[in-house]
């Protein structure tokens, strides 16, 4: 095993364009639906390992049905044959769920460059049942375009599985916002 | 740069012959352990994640049916949303059935390759919606109920079942949320809406005693299943609340019977499955290879 990893190195080595690692490659890869951020920002690259046997990448999902799943599997599978690694293997994680709060500082605030209001932190759960929320829930998120803190909600469910659809009194724009999970 | 065909010039912008979401749909499980626990029967376990992917699958469906018809954008664009939560669930429930019966088989074999009466959805799911009441009724009935469900679930002795229900969980509280809120606002709304809300949950109600029936899987299913009797409590608890802030009264109504002693769990549907289904299936049925 020792020496097959070491033949790999060299032949990176040898080889221009190799020289980065395969982490550094899998962070560049972008989210297909969220494009300002990468797949690293929003928290869905879980783990990149080099061994001889070749490259292993692992995502998870951020909602159950999205269908933007196949896509970063691609893009990824892509993007590291493209800076040499001919054997990538992407594999799905499921646990721990994905959560906003992986979101990095860097995410968030291309988010917010975007228009797009980054999520506050993820509601925390007991182990008892979750309560039912009889009036949509009082969310402090500032209107990304003019920065007025009373923004109101719109509808719990946007464009894509993980956005909400909010407005601003103020400015009188509507806004997507990354919802809590 | 000139194309004989638009998918030529799309598939040329992607340098690969993908050009949009949704073709050659992957395994969803792919890289997951999804060995059966030791003492674990594979193929109880297989029907297990076969009923829980089932409801989530066929409830889908109804909600897809949606699509054009919601009274709002917003409303579209919600419904849409939870229906492709649900079919999330679905495909990832489907995919551990093939892997638990041991058969190998991918989801679309279950989804599109079954008959009805091997489907083991409750018929609950399947029942179809006359208007936005019964929608918001149903789906506030299902979600409930199954969120109680897939909060057990998390501690399965199954790790993947727990995954799948860990994930679950967090899109099944917007989806109880969004349906609780308009039962609210419908119900403490007009004469007419609360007395079409009274009307959803006449009809709906026959059917909640079945979700309740625990099957002989999940009693065999010690500690990987959860026992649907336990979350009636909860179920109760939480419907008393909605109706109580909707003006409305839990239903008296009696519940409706299965056909020779069975009913959704063991494959015995309502007339409106078969038209379901058949709409579900006949694309894939009459092009079985085809891909797109």
């Amino acid at each position: 095993m020792v020496t097959a990893r070491t033949d790999e190195t060299d032949e990176k080595a040898a080889t221009p364009g190799t020289a980065v690692t395969a982490r550094e490659v899998a962070e560049t890869v972008t989210d297909p639906e969220l494009p300002m951020l990468t797949l690293a920002d929003l928290g869905v690259l879980r783990e990149v390992t080099e061994s001889a046997d070749g490259v292993t990448v692992s995502i998870t999902p951020t909602y159950s049905g999205c269908p933007a799943m196949d896509t970063m599997r691609d893009d990824l599978v892509h993007a590291l044959r493209r800076a040499g690694f001919e054997r990538v293997e992407v594999r799905t994680v499921l646990q721990p769920p994905w959560s906003t709060d992986w979101i990095t500082e860097r995410g968030r605030r291309r988010l917010a460059e975007a228009g797009i209001a980054p999520p506050g932190a993820a509601p925390q759960r007991g182990g008892g049942p979750v309560p039912v929320q009889l009036v949509p829930p009082q969310r402090r998120v500032s209107c990304p375009q003019c920065g007025a803190v009373d923004t109101e909600a719109v509808s719990e469910f946007g464009p894509t599985a993980c956005k909400a659809l909010r407005r601003c009194p103020a400015c009188a724009e509507p806004f997507e916002h990354v919802k809590e999970i | 740069m000139a194309f004989d065909n638009a998918y030529e010039a799309l598939a040329d912008a992607h340098d690969d012959a993908r050009w949009a979401f949704g073709t050659g749909f992957d395994n969803p499980l792919s890289g997951v352990d999804t060995t059966v626990p030791s003492g674990v029967d594979g193929e109880d376990l297989a029907q297990y994640c076969l009923m829980l992917g089932d409801d989530a699958l066929v409830l889908s469906h109804r909600l897809q049916q949606w699509c054009t018809r919601a009274p709002e954008l917003e409303d579209e664009v919600a419904i849409a949303n939870i229906g492709l939560d649900l079919l999330g669930q679905a495909r990832l429930l489907l995919a551990r059935t093939g892997r638990a019966d041991g058969s190998g088989r991918g989801e679309d074999h279950y989804a599109y390759f079954r008959g009805e009466h091997e489907f083991r959805n409750v018929r609950l799911a399947e029942r179809e919606h006359a208007d936005f009441a019964q929608l918001v009724a149903t789906v506030l009935v299902l979600t409930t109920w199954r969120l109680a469900v897939f909060q057990r679930l998390q501690a399965s002795a199954d790790p993947v079942l727990a995954a799948i229900a860990q994930k679950g969980v967090n899109e099944l509280t917007y989806h109880r949320d969004y349906a609780a809120q308009w039962v609210v606002r419908l119900g403490d709304g007009t004469e007419t809406s609360h007395a079409r809300t009274v009307a959803a949950f006449d009809e709906v109600w026959p059917l909640v005693a079945e979700l309740f029936e625990p099957h002989d899987v999940e009693r065999r299913l010690d500690g990987v299943a959860v026992d649907p009797a336990e979350v009636r409590a909860e179920f109760d608890d939480v419907l008393a609340q909605v109706l109580s802030a909707a003006t409305l009264e839990t239903p008296v109504v009696p519940a409706k019977a299965g056909v020779a002693g069975g009913k959704g769990r063991n494959g015995r549907h309502t007339e409106q499955m078969g038209y379901l289904l058949a709409e579900l299936q006949s694309v894939a049925r009459a092009y079985p290879e085809a891909t797109w």
